[in-house]
């Protein structure tokens, strides 16, 4: 078969048909490139080149140069992800972070015994593929960032799966482009999905989310994270001239093919389905267990998955700073009229690329045998600097690995970021009573009970979910955050290290400021691991970002303002980012023809060790006659509240987070916590001190009588509603026995921390205006109806 | 005393085995995990194991229906287990386990090897990843349940687990012979539906024994038992002593010892 080849004349036309997402400074870097070398490129080239440069795979916007103007100055930022958040891990440069955005994952040390284990954590968007085929682009998402975590270092054991899904409400009923799914259908198959690929792998899903907003209609967002377990020894990976290059696990299709450059592009009626791959769970579980296996008799050097671009970018990433020949015949297919170019680009799933030295590929065929997976011997790495592919002889790709690498033009963009004005919140116009506004915000979607899909996930697979994600009496309650007792993965049943994984995620903040938003989930997900008793101040962090076309210069300006405001709650709060990943171009044309982009989402999930996971918390209410403590300061901060949208009340400012005052009073409440002097803990985010309340009462099925007058108020506040529903940050609620009151007091001096009520024996919770009278009575019952109806209504 | 011999039978796609290792090593146990490859290529052979315990989870992906194809393999490469149980050798199949040995037609017991029962989807349509109340038949001969109380909880995660019988007959000579083992009741002990019953089960049916008291399968994880920080409400109960999970591998060890 002789190789494509394509004219560099026509290379625009040929950029638009094959969908390469290439724009004109990069058309005229290649055509530079052929120039010089005197011959046009083939196909596999160009693909390869337009795969490794995507958006996708470089990051461009990141890393790439940006002018940015606020209105009164402007700057260039030259690569904004290394002044931002690059920039926080490095200056607070932890001892126990042991490596932070070069592999697959972030890696931090774990457990008692120092130097023996490590956990690696990766979350992945799915957002384009779970668009147009959700069941797959899940199943796939989740297969993804799987094998992330088993290409990090040598190989990490996945212990436990999240996820966040970003949609909009299932029961819309306005017009939909053609081509767009509707909401029910895309959320009902992307659970689906994670549910049959997640249980198939025996991997507890236990960590998560769910955000609705009618910004996500044609643009869904779909987070998938792993967290795996590596011995510190396998951390550590290197090629080496010589080494084989062996492909294992599933077989090569025709699906999935200009994956990463289709996600670096919006969505359209015709954005092509055969972009999205086809998973087979069997496949990445036999995989995943011959390579454990292999890993522990070190057989192999390196190892990396193939994920977007296939093994162009596999190999291509493994060869950077030597080289490589691959001769394409070799790989085991799906089909056998794949083109040359199809096998070097495809993206099917559940394979990945090892090093191999050329003594142990006896063994290792013997182990990868024994578990009934499929391996193959494509090529072998070189020291020539270049990428030489061939197929049955005839030359598919000749490339020096430098262009492929770092030929790619650096085009600066710009940015522009209005602030907004503050607009003050009309609190007078509240009509609605306490009680009904408690009701809506507990049966909003943003709140209301996630056991529907939940159930659905083997969250207790591994036996190590020591915090599970539904707490209380009955098993139903929202917890804070799981911990995780990874014993399966250690072997080691006498040590109960653990650790806690939570989410932040805030997109009607957004709205209003991305700056704040940033701190904001930063406070929400470590607010998050202190509820379940884990040690914060040894916190990492991981950041999504979800965002429309960073070739609008607003888009962009908010963009920076939430990097920016990253790198302030890394340095703020003590706590670096250890990994992250961006997903660009969230839009689309809809109905009217119009482009609808979603609002600008980051997602902010952290990790920490809990080091006894006997003494972990949960939220739920333990008994009558305790006392409840609110730590923090209550402001009247309405902006994206769920009080402002009962009360149709526009305007406001998000809310704002101090992250000195923050990081102190969670440190002192960790450590009271670690002392046993709590004995429920439970975070205050949407629908503030009621909803936290409500929800911690009829989790225990113990009540609860709160006094507004004792709330700790920054400034003057008249309103009881502002003061159930306001969403200021960085507050907890705590049960404490009356017997402890004391020594927690003095665990938290210098916190701002109030005796706001007291729970009963009486399933009621019972609120106390400002003005002394009850101001909400209302039997635990109602208010766990509301809670648990909504899902199931919209879903079932 | 030398400690038992305990096949973990895996195969592709086999999870919850390494957890099941666990379980049984704190016990006292010297389990093994081997793939049943080995047993096919007669490098392994099943006698030389003192009991058996098949985990749950799924294996070949369950594609086809759960167990089916394990099932096969069982009865193909594993032609001594019949043998196995004759000699009194414990037997446990948990989850995908139990499906395992209700398609090899080892449970419900016969004389013949036929399949005489089968696992369908929940009645949900879904997948129930819960907490179940379990009651005990106290009059059953199941060796892994001696010593402990009538009613338990252990946590259940399977979409096909709703378990359906040949005839009405069947459930009646199986009440007779006192095999119905282990049942899905309400917290106060009665039979009750969804979500008690997680599945739809005939006759509320969890778990079942041989006669002889050495073959279990059942719908629900021990293994995910086996410390009293399992328990959902481990933060709220003081009174757990111990996982009920480890108690059951705790009798097995011991009826191989004696």
């Amino acid at each position: 078969m002789i190789a494509e080849i394509q004219p560099l004349e026509d290379l625009e036309s040929a950029c638009r048909r094959h969908s390469w997402s290439l724009n004109a400074q990069e058309l005229a870097a290649v055509r530079r490139h052929f120039k010089a070398l005197r011959r046009a490129p083939t196909r596999a080239e160009l693909e390869s080149i337009a795969q490794t440069w995507s958006e996708h795979c470089k990051h461009k916007t990141f890393t790439g140069p940006i002018r940015f103007s606020d209105g009164k100055k402007t700057e260039r930022i030259a690569n904004l992800f290394d002044r931002t958040i690059a920039k926080a891990t490095r200056e607070l440069a932890r001892p126990w972070c042991l490596s932070s955005f070069k592999d697959n994952a972030g890696v931090v040390a774990f457990g008692k015994k120092k130097g023996r284990w490590a956990v690696a954590f990766k979350v992945e968007t799915h957002n384009h593929p779970c668009a147009i085929e959700p069941y797959g682009g899940a199943e796939t998402g989740v297969g993804g960032v799987v094998r992330d975590v088993l290409g990090v270092g040598l190989g990490a054991k996945p212990v436990l799966n999240t996820d966040v899904f970003c949609f909009a409400a299932p029961d819309f009923d306005g017009p939909l482009p053609e081509g767009a799914l509707h909401p029910k259908r895309t959320l009902r198959s992307v659970v689906a999905g994670v549910r049959d690929y997640g249980n198939r792998l025996g991997i507890p899903t236990a960590a998560g989310g769910l955000c609705f907003d009618p910004g996500y209609r044609l643009n869904p967002l779909v987070f998938v994270g792993t967290v795996g377990l590596l011995p510190t020894w396998a951390l550590k990976k290197e090629v080496k001239a010589g080494d084989l290059i062996v492909a294992a696990g599933g077989r090569t299709g025709r699906d999935g093919l200009h994956g990463a450059t289709f996600s670096s592009a919006g969505l359209s009626a015709d954005s092509p389905a055969s972009a999205v791959q086809i998973g087979h769970p069997l496949n990445e579980k036999k995989l995943l267990d011959a390579l454990l296996a292999a890993r522990d008799k070190r057989l192999y050097r390196a190892v990396t998955d193939c994920g977007a671009g296939g093994f162009s970018s596999a190999v291509g990433e493994m060869a950077e700073g030597r080289g490589a020949r691959v001769r394409l015949e070799n790989a085991k297919l799906k089909a056998s009229d794949l083109k040359p170019w199809e096998i070097w680009l495809s993206e099917s799933q559940e394979r990945m690329v090892l090093a191999v030295p050329p003594k142990n590929l006896k063994a290792l065929s013997e182990v990868f045998a024994a578990e009934d997976c499929e391996l193959s011997v494509l090529g072998e790495f070189t020291s020539t600097g270049r990428l030489v592919v061939t197929h049955e002889g005839q030359a598919v790709v000749d490339l020096d690995l430098k262009f492929l690498h770092h030929g790619l033009p650096r085009v600066e963009k710009t940015a522009v970021w209005t602030a907004p004005k503050p607009q003050a919140v009309k609190v007078e116009q509240v009509k609605r009573s306490p009680a009904e506004i408690l009701k809506f915000c507990l049966s909003h979607l943003n709140v209301c009970s996630r056991e529907w899909i939940i159930r659905q996930y083997d969250h207790e697979v591994q036996a190590g979910t020591v915090i599970k994600p539904l707490q209380g009496v009955r098993h139903d309650g929202p917890g804070d955050a799981c911990v995780i007792w990874p014993h399966a993965a250690t072997g080691e049943m006498k040590d109960f290290s653990a650790f806690a994984v939570s989410h932040g995620l805030n997109p009607a903040y957004g709205r209003l400021d991305p700056y704040r938003m940033a701190l904001a989930c930063v406070d929400e997900a470590l607010r998050n691991l202190i509820c379940v008793g884990a040690d914060v101040e040894h916190a990492v962090l991981l950041d999504n970002f979800c965002w429309a076309s960073p070739d609008d210069p607003r888009q962009l300006g908010a963009l920076v303002r939430a990097a920016q405001g990253c790198h302030d709650a890394a340095k703020g709060f003590g706590t670096p980012f250890i990994s992250g990943k961006d997903s660009l171009y969230n839009q689309s044309k809809d109905a009217n023809g119009k482009d609808a982009a979603i609002p600008g989402t980051l997602l902010i999930s952290a990790l920490a060790p809990v080091a006894d996971a006997r003494r972990a918390l949960t939220m739920d209410i333990k008994g009558p006659g305790n006392a409840l403590y609110l730590v923090g300061c209550t402001g009247e901060e309405l902006g994206g509240s769920l009080l402002a949208q009962a009360c149709d009340l526009p305007g406001g400012c998000a809310p704002k987070v101090d992250p000195k005052t923050a990081a102190s009073a969670f440190k002192a409440v960790a450590a009271a916590i670690a002392k046993g002097l709590v004995l429920s803990a439970h975070d205050l985010s949407e629908g503030g001190l009621a909803v936290a309340a409500a929800e911690m009462s009829f989790s225990g099925e113990f009540g609860a009588a709160i006094d507004l007058d004792m709330v700790a108020k920054a400034g003057p506040i008249y309103s009881n509603e502002v003061l159930l529903f306001c969403e200021s940050q960085s507050r907890l609620l705590l049960e404490v026995k009356p017997e402890k009151e004391a020594a927690l007091l003095k665990a938290l001096k210098g916190v701002v921390v109030k005796r706001v009520g007291v729970t009963m024996a009486n399933p009621i919770l019972k609120v106390i205006g400002l003005d002394g009278l009850v101001c909400l009575e209302e039997p635990l019952c109602a208010l766990k109806a509301a809670w648990q109806g909504t899902l199931p209504r919209l879903l079932s | 005393m030398k400690a038992p011999k305990i096949l973990i039978l895996r195969a592709a796609g086999t999870n919850c085995d390494l957890e099941t290792e666990n379980a049984l090593r704190a016990v006292g146990a010297a389990p093994e995990r081997v793939h049943v490859g080995q047993f096919r290529s007669g490098r392994r052979r099943l006698m030389d194991f003192d009991a058996l315990v098949i985990p749950g989870g799924f294996s070949y992906g369950d594609d086809i229906a759960a167990g089916r194809v394990l099932a096969n393999q069982v009865r193909l490469y594993l032609k001594d287990l019949r043998q196995f149980v004759r000699l009194g050798r414990p037997v446990l199949g948990i989850c995908n386990g139990f499906q395992v040995l209700v398609k090899a037609g080892i449970l419900p017991a016969s004389n013949t090897c036929e399949q005489t029962a089968s696992f369908t989807v929940n009645d949900s349509g879904r997948f129930e990843s819960r907490w179940v109340n379990l009651r005990i038949n106290s009059q059953s001969s199941c060796i892994f349940f001696k010593g402990l109380p009538e009613m338990i909880e252990l946590p259940v995660a399977h979409g096909e687990g709703k378990l359906v019988l040949k005839s009405p007959r069947q459930l009646e000579e199986m009440k007779k012979n006192k095999t119905i083992v282990l049942q899905y009741v309400s917290d106060d002990g009665k039979i009750s539906g969804y979500p008690d019953n997680p599945n739809g089960s005939v006759f509320n049916i969890a778990g079942l024994c041989n006669a002889e008291g050495n073959v279990l399968g059942l719908m629900p994880h021990p293994e995910r038992f086996t410390a009293i920080h399992h328990h959902p409400n481990w933060t709220r109960q003081t009174f757990l002593k111990s996982g009920v999970g480890l108690e059951m591998f705790r009798n097995a060890v011991q009826h191989c010892r004696s």
